[in-house]
């Protein structure tokens, strides 16, 4: 520690290249963590995914109905403990633009199924009793300045018409990852008013809660055994196996898009640890002298280290910070990734990452000042 | 006075080691920059090369896309009727009303279920679609369950070659033919008979989800809206067939836009960074040349300029650098699910003239941003103490 103003009065020697090293660490430091919020955003849903509930859809595709009916039916199958259902809405408020998932939920069943989310009693209360109400996540809320207790207007694309609803509440996630940009709204309140041509007495998909969570292959071979020839044969998974089969198709985009990101991540990084190589050899004569004045190898070896891993921390933690700070202000494509979350692992090992590189880039340097010849580095000019 | 613009590319090819990080720093940024957008311009371009001027869709009112919406015989009828509706060889209106389903096949990559759009078309279709031909085989016979593929489908998934029988939808299929598109994404469809279609998924016989028609001219598009609004009996919208598919291309090209912007303006800033290192390195080597000019009577302005030259061409190296890199994945096809459409659409990386211009105009910001200050600093140099420095 007592060598720190030493160490700190040979950084500032040199203030641009200093505030340049820290700089493009600082910028590789963001771009690794926007990387990574991208990618997670990408895998929206496997992470959070419960790992007890399943999917049951429509062996066709997702978008294919099953019946109401289903329920009691799949109540019946062994090791389920509890089933709920959904749909998805499809609504536009205002223009095309403003995209938010709207989900008609179950009211008697959904929140025992999302135990992730959290609502406070009387607005779920205010839920069950009104038929025409919603509940809204924050991010929603915040993004269209909505309040508890207004209503709202939402065009329907697959159920034509105005559909108006009731803000009754909103909901929290008990993760930081969770997604609270959703709509909820009561099932039965579309179904009264759509017409029987569209889908009367048609769910969108059905959660299925198990007993427990070893039983859930078995569950799942039941479900689909159970309404194979059937007119609506289903396809059961956990959600987690549904949510990444849904990521797989996203394909190469993702691929691409983080491969072409680490390669520039690391070439920022080996082009920062070269200046810091570069400003050691520049004072080959000045660690000479150290030694001269009776500076042990080891102790020079230090001094080099800590310079080096002194500018890699320190770009790499403001880079980090920044790189949080800017996730937190939201999604900036405007709600087509409602997940746009910067876990802390993932900036710890940021940091670490920062760290290594600032290591390796010092070793070098270091191992050569150590292993310095006082007599020939000192004749050098 | 200008300093001639010799002496920076000189000093350029003297110092090239360090340049050459500084190049190849820009050289990467421009690549990843023109990368995204090409995939962006490309997923749009194979949306967008779907629809027709001359062509037209109507949907049931306040549908956002195909899937959602319902078109009845009884309506189909009536809009077989509208003015502004070419006429096909056989003297019958060119109408073509369309069933969509979305179907989840086996893709080969992955081995997981991809969801692909399988339309049941109607006679006058390939009278409509234009750019549609059969490249190989032959079209299905109506009312068997034949299916002519696009050229992309049996590349992504298994077991849709020339002559196979998949298995979906409860029935066996066979395939009969090859579209070609021209890539559009319905080269990434699956057609066969409309009714076929309708009768395996145990839908009503005449119930449809769109209805495509092709204009007389594409500027009847007025008259048949008029036409089709303002009877009573239909509750449908007419929209432009190209405006309807760029508008389906929006939410992926976003998103692809915005990440790929975001990505490329971060490396742009450590670019910069790396450009400003080179930029101050250089001239704190030349700091007796840089006097001596100024001794010899170049104004600091004209060592301004010189240097944000040097630092500009450094870039324009890089810039070119990255357009060459980039170049070879113009073409390549890849796919990807399109929210809006629910299905798998598979399209090639388009690599414009425009695009790489754009490119060109991010290096050379990224050059003027790395060499001002540098070069501000260099016309700031006290002769007398410059000159004497070893």
């Amino acid at each position: 520690m007592k060598f720190f103003p030493f160490l700190l009065a040979n950084l500032l020697r040199k203030k641009v290249r200093l505030s340049m090293t820290i700089g493009s660490f600082c910028v590789a430091l963001f771009l690794f963590c926007l990387l990574a919020t991208i990618e997670s955003s990408f895998n929206q849903g496997v992470e959070v995914a419960g790992a007890d509930r399943l999917v049951v859809i429509n062996k066709t595709s997702i978008i294919s109905p099953l019946p109401l009916a289903y329920r009691e039916r799949l109540l019946q199958i062994p090791g389920v403990k509890q089933v709920s259902h959904a749909i998805w809405f499809g609504g536009i408020y205002q223009t095309e633009k403003n995209f938010f998932p709207q989900l008609a939920i179950d009211h008697k069943t959904y929140l025992q199924m999302y135990t992730e989310f959290r609502i406070r009693p009387d607005y779920w209360e205010a839920f069950v009793k009104d038929k025409e109400a919603c509940i809204v996540g924050p991010r929603t809320l915040a993004k269209y300045g909505w309040k508890i207790g207004d209503r709202v207007p939402l065009r329907g694309t697959i159920w034509p018409g105005i559909w108006e609803f009731n803000i009754r509440g909103t909901y929290q996630g008990a993760r930081d990852e969770d997604d609270l940009t959703q709509f909820w709204f009561r099932y039965d309140f579309l179904d009264e008013r759509r017409l029987p041509e569209l889908g009367k007495g048609t769910v969108g998909w059905y959660l299925v809660k198990v007993e427990n969570i070893d039983m859930a292959a078995k569950v799942v071979a039941a479900i689909d055994q159970r309404f194979a020839n059937s007119a609506f044969e289903t396809k059961t998974d956990t959600e987690k196996s549904f949510a990444s089969d849904f990521v797989k198709q996203i394909g190469n985009i993702k691929l691409i898009m983080l491969s072409i990101g680490s390669v520039v991540f690391f070439t920022l990084l080996l082009v920062t640890g070269s200046t810091m190589s570069m400003s050691v050899r520049e004072r080959t004569g000045e660690l000479a002298t150290l030694k001269t004045i009776g500076f042990s190898d080891i102790t020079v070896l230090f001094l080099v280290l800590a310079e080096a891993l002194f500018v890699s921390l320190m770009g790499g933690g403001v880079g980090v910070i920044a790189g949080k700070l800017y996730t937190l202000t939201g999604d900036p494509t405007g709600g087509l990734l409602p997940i746009f979350y910067l876990h802390p692992q993932k900036m710890v090992m940021g940091l670490g990452l920062a760290l290594l590189i600032g290591l390796l880039s010092g070793i070098l340097p270091a191992l050569f000042a150590m292993r310095l010849k006082i007599v020939e580095a000192l004749r050098r000019v | 006075m200008a300093i001639p613009i010799i002496y920076n590319i000189r000093s350029i090819i003297i110092r090239w080691a360090s340049n050459s990080v500084a190049v190849l720093g820009i050289a990467g940024v421009v690549a990843v920059f023109v990368a995204m957008l090409s995939m962006a311009r490309g997923f749009e371009a194979a949306l967008v090369s779907s629809g027709s001027p001359q062509n037209a869709m109507v949907r049931r009112g306040g549908s956002s896309s195909e899937m959602e919406s319902v078109v009845t015989l009884s309506q189909v009828k009536v809009i077989s009727d509208a003015l502004g509706i070419a006429k096909g060889y056989d003297g019958n209106p060119l109408v073509s009303p369309e069933v969509i389903v979305i179907a989840s096949l086996p893709q080969r990559s992955t081995n997981t279920d991809a969801l692909v759009q399988i339309r049941g078309i109607s006679p006058h279709t390939f009278e409509i679609r234009t750019t549609v031909k059969i490249a190989r085989g032959r079209c299905f016979t109506p009312g068997l369950p034949e299916l002519i593929v696009g050229q992309n489908i049996p590349k992504i998934y298994r077991g849709f070659e020339l002559g196979a029988q998949p298995h979906f939808g409860g029935r066996t299929w066979t395939v009969v033919g090859i579209m070609d598109a021209g890539g559009s994404a319905f080269d990434s469809e699956i057609w066969c008979d409309g009714l076929v279609l309708n009768q395996t998924y145990k839908r009503p016989a005449f119930i449809y989800q769109s209805v495509t028609v092709r204009l007389t001219s594409p500027y009847a598009l007025a008259e048949l809206k008029n036409s089709i609004t303002s009877d009573p009996r239909l509750t449908v919208q007419v929209e432009r067939e190209t405006e309807y598919y760029e508008r389906q291309s929006q939410m992926v090209t976003t998103i692809i836009k915005v990440l790929g912007f975001l990505v490329a303006l971060v490396m742009g800033i450590g670019a910069v960074f790396g450009a400003l290192n080179t930029m101050y390195s250089a001239i704190s080597a030349r700091v007796r040349e840089i006097a001596t000019m100024r001794a010899l009577g170049f104004s600091e302005w004209s060592i301004i300029v010189s240097f944000i030259c040097e630092s500009m061409f450094i870039a324009l190296l890089g810039g070119i650098i990255g357009c060459i890199i980039v170049f070879p994945i113009n073409g390549y096809t890849t796919s990807t699910i399109n929210w809006q459409t629910f299905s798998n659409v598979a399209f090639a990386f388009r690599i414009t003239p425009g695009l790489l211009a754009e490119g060109i105009i991010f290096a050379l910001l990224m050059g003027l941003i790395g060499g001002l200050s540098p070069s501000i600093r260099a016309s700031r140099l006290p002769v007398s103490v410059a000159l004497r420095e070893l």
